[in-house]
């Protein structure tokens, strides 16, 4: 088990250091440099620009220079805030996008979970009716959509909640992340409901049954145990999701994380900023992919560690 | 027991086995399917009215109309669905925006699938070194959060239509290549294909002619869900003004313009969110349809 996660995890070095290199070169071959932007600047002063961030440098020592700062979690300069480096602004925006993030990962999983529990066992019922709508609207509607619909149900008609805004309240806390946690819960309560579905029909629900252990027992220890293996196979996925759609509910509701620093970033042209939230969302989502994968390892006897 | 013979013989005279091709039974099944048949006229009509609709305005999208400056829903008039604060005609700007994110969808996921399937036919066709150089390299790539990658070639590609369309498609066709190599390591071995090899055909023209083809129904069915998620991608990126840049606009970039003006006037984010999510549920049924009758493992 143990040898199964440490080649998991060298599985996943080509692919974070694919994923350094391919944003390092895009970055290099993008046009228009930092410098290019907004007021001409004197051949003296562009060389020294240049000197001081290194860009007269051979391109493979400026990639050895910015593969050892992030060794070092040093993502090199931002090009735009001149007095902040990246590693600076990321430290500043990223515990705000992990709270967005874990809370709405949180409420997705206990939601989802619970909805499809509940869809399975009372096959076409109200809940598993209006839980299915609810599914087919967050996998067919973009948070994009959705956000602002509730920024106008909620913040405007019904004035429960500010529009936009992060000023540490709870309040403000709850719309951002309900929107963010709305697709995963769609997934989750589909496939808990259809895993469970499966679950209670198996020969050992109907052993445990037959043996006469309570119904809320079968349901809770037997059926569920087997019913959440793929539901663990998606928290990959589902964080990969959450990654992504941080980015667009931090510019719906203003919420000062580093998914807004990346989109200011891309539209600035501001390469090191982007490369840095690229890479450290990224490297995210392979973790993630690496912890499901484990767990799964460890859950499922049938998922073999070869 | 007689009567049972009695019973079941004359419907066999009467109707004679009909030969139908695996393809013309899987689209009977999916014909069946009332929601996805319906989802497939709506979808038809959505498209009709973005690319035809244009023509019956006496103005275009960009042109604004002083004397109504945000005018109201007001069905019978010049402008139906009401003008924004430039005095542009609501609906006109949804219709032409509706062209860019159905013209990027369908395309590009055209595109996708068509680089997909020759990667992945090649590799699954060729198999050993090159099969196994060229899936790593899909894997590697598939770890990779597909979003910032396609906004990263962005940066590159430059945000023109054209721009946006490359990098959307450049990371998009990584799962018909997966889809497209499955089939041709099954197809390899098959007796049509060892039949051409002997009749003289080069390996090209057996990947191409034999294999591509024969990996198509499967790629076909996934295709539908590309389109979707090339539509979502692309308004994504509007959205986030890091796609089509004004004054082109899609319904990405109009819903953007409608999230900031909701206190103003809301019609201008859900006119085109509407168009936006009716699209994406019909592209979603359809979906779920074509996979029902054309997926083998699925019946």
């Amino acid at each position: 088990m143990f040898s199964f996660a440490i080649r998991r995890i060298i599985g996943a070095i080509p692919t974070l250091f694919a994923l350094i290199t391919l944003s390092f070169f895009i970055m290099r071959v993008a046009p228009g440099g930092p410098f290019s932007g907004n007021r001409k600047l004197t051949e003296a002063v562009l060389a020294n620009l240049n000197r001081a961030y290194h860009l007269d440098e051979p391109i493979w020592m400026q990639f050895g220079r910015y593969l050892w700062g992030l060794a070092r979690f040093d993502f090199g300069p931002s090009m735009k805030y001149r007095d902040y480096s990246v590693t600076e602004l990321i430290v500043q925006g990223f515990p705000v996008s992990v709270e967005v993030g874990f809370w709405a990962m949180l409420v997705a999983t206990i939601l989802g979970i619970t909805l499809g529990i509940v869809g399975a066992l009372r096959r076409n019922g109200v809940i598993d009716l209006s839980a299915g709508i609810i599914a087919m609207v967050g996998i067919a509607v973009p948070t994009f959509v959705i956000g602002p619909l509730l920024q106008i149900l909620f913040g405007l008609e019904l004035k429960w909640f500010p529009i936009a805004g992060w000023d540490g309240s709870i309040n403000a806390k709850i719309l951002p992340i309900f929107v963010l946690a709305l697709p995963n819960i769609a997934y989750i309560s589909r496939l808990t409901r259809g895993s469970m579905i499966e679950a209670l029909r198996t020969n050992y629900v109907r052993t445990a049954r037959a043996k006469g252990i309570g119904a809320m027992r079968v349901i809770w220890k037997h059926a569920l145990t087997g019913a959440m293996l793929p539901v663990i196979a998606y928290l990959g996925p589902a964080t990969a999701i959450t990654v992504t759609g941080s980015v667009v509910v931090e510019q719906i509701f203003g919420i000062p994380g580093i998914g807004r620093y990346f989109v200011e970033g891309a539209s600035n042209r501001d390469y090191p900023l982007v490369m840095g939230v690229t890479i450290l969302y990224g490297g995210i989502v392979i973790l993630a992919n690496i912890v499901t994968d484990v767990v799964r390892g460890l859950l499922d006897p049938k998922v073999s560690y070869e | 027991m007689s009567d049972l013979a009695a019973g079941t013989a004359p419907p066999l005279e009467a109707a004679p086995v009909v030969g139908l091709s695996p393809f013309k039974a899987s689209w009977r099944r999916f014909s069946r399917n009332k929601l996805a048949v319906g989802s497939m006229v709506i979808l038809a009509l959505i498209g009709i009215a973005c690319y035809g609709g244009p023509w019956l305005f006496p103005f275009g999208p960009e042109d604004a109309d002083f004397d109504n400056i945000s005018a109201p829903v007001k069905l019978f008039s010049l402008h139906p669905f009401g003008t924004d604060e430039f005095g542009r005609d609501l609906l006109l700007r949804v219709l032409d925006g509706g062209q860019v994110s159905l013209g990027v969808g369908f395309v590009g996921a055209f595109a996708a699938v068509i680089i997909g399937v020759i990667y992945g036919a090649t590799a699954g066709y060729v198999g050993g070194r090159l099969d196994n150089v060229l899936m790593r390299t899909v894997d590697v790539l598939y770890g990779i959060p597909y979003f910032f990658l396609v906004v990263l070639i962005n940066l590159v590609v430059g945000r023109t239509t054209a721009g946006l369309f490359v990098s959307i498609v450049v990371v998009l066709w990584l799962t018909p290549a997966v889809i497209a190599r499955g089939q041709a390591v099954s197809l390899r071995h098959r007796e049509f294909v060892d039949a051409a090899r002997a009749g003289g055909m080069t390996e090209w023209q057996i990947i191409l002619q034999h294999i591509v083809p024969n990996s198509l129904n499967v790629v076909i069915v996934y295709s539908s869900l590309l389109v979707l998620e090339v539509i979502i991608t692309e308004s994504f990126l509007s959205f986030l003004g890091l796609g089509i840049q004004p004054p082109a606009s899609s319904w990405g970039s109009l819903i953007d313009t409608g999230a900031r003006a909701i206190e103003n006037d809301p019609r201008l984010l859900l006119l085109p969110g509407s168009f936006l999510a009716a699209t994406l549920f019909c592209l979603n049924f359809i979906a779920d349809g074509l996979r029902d009758a054309f997926d083998p493992n699925e019946r």
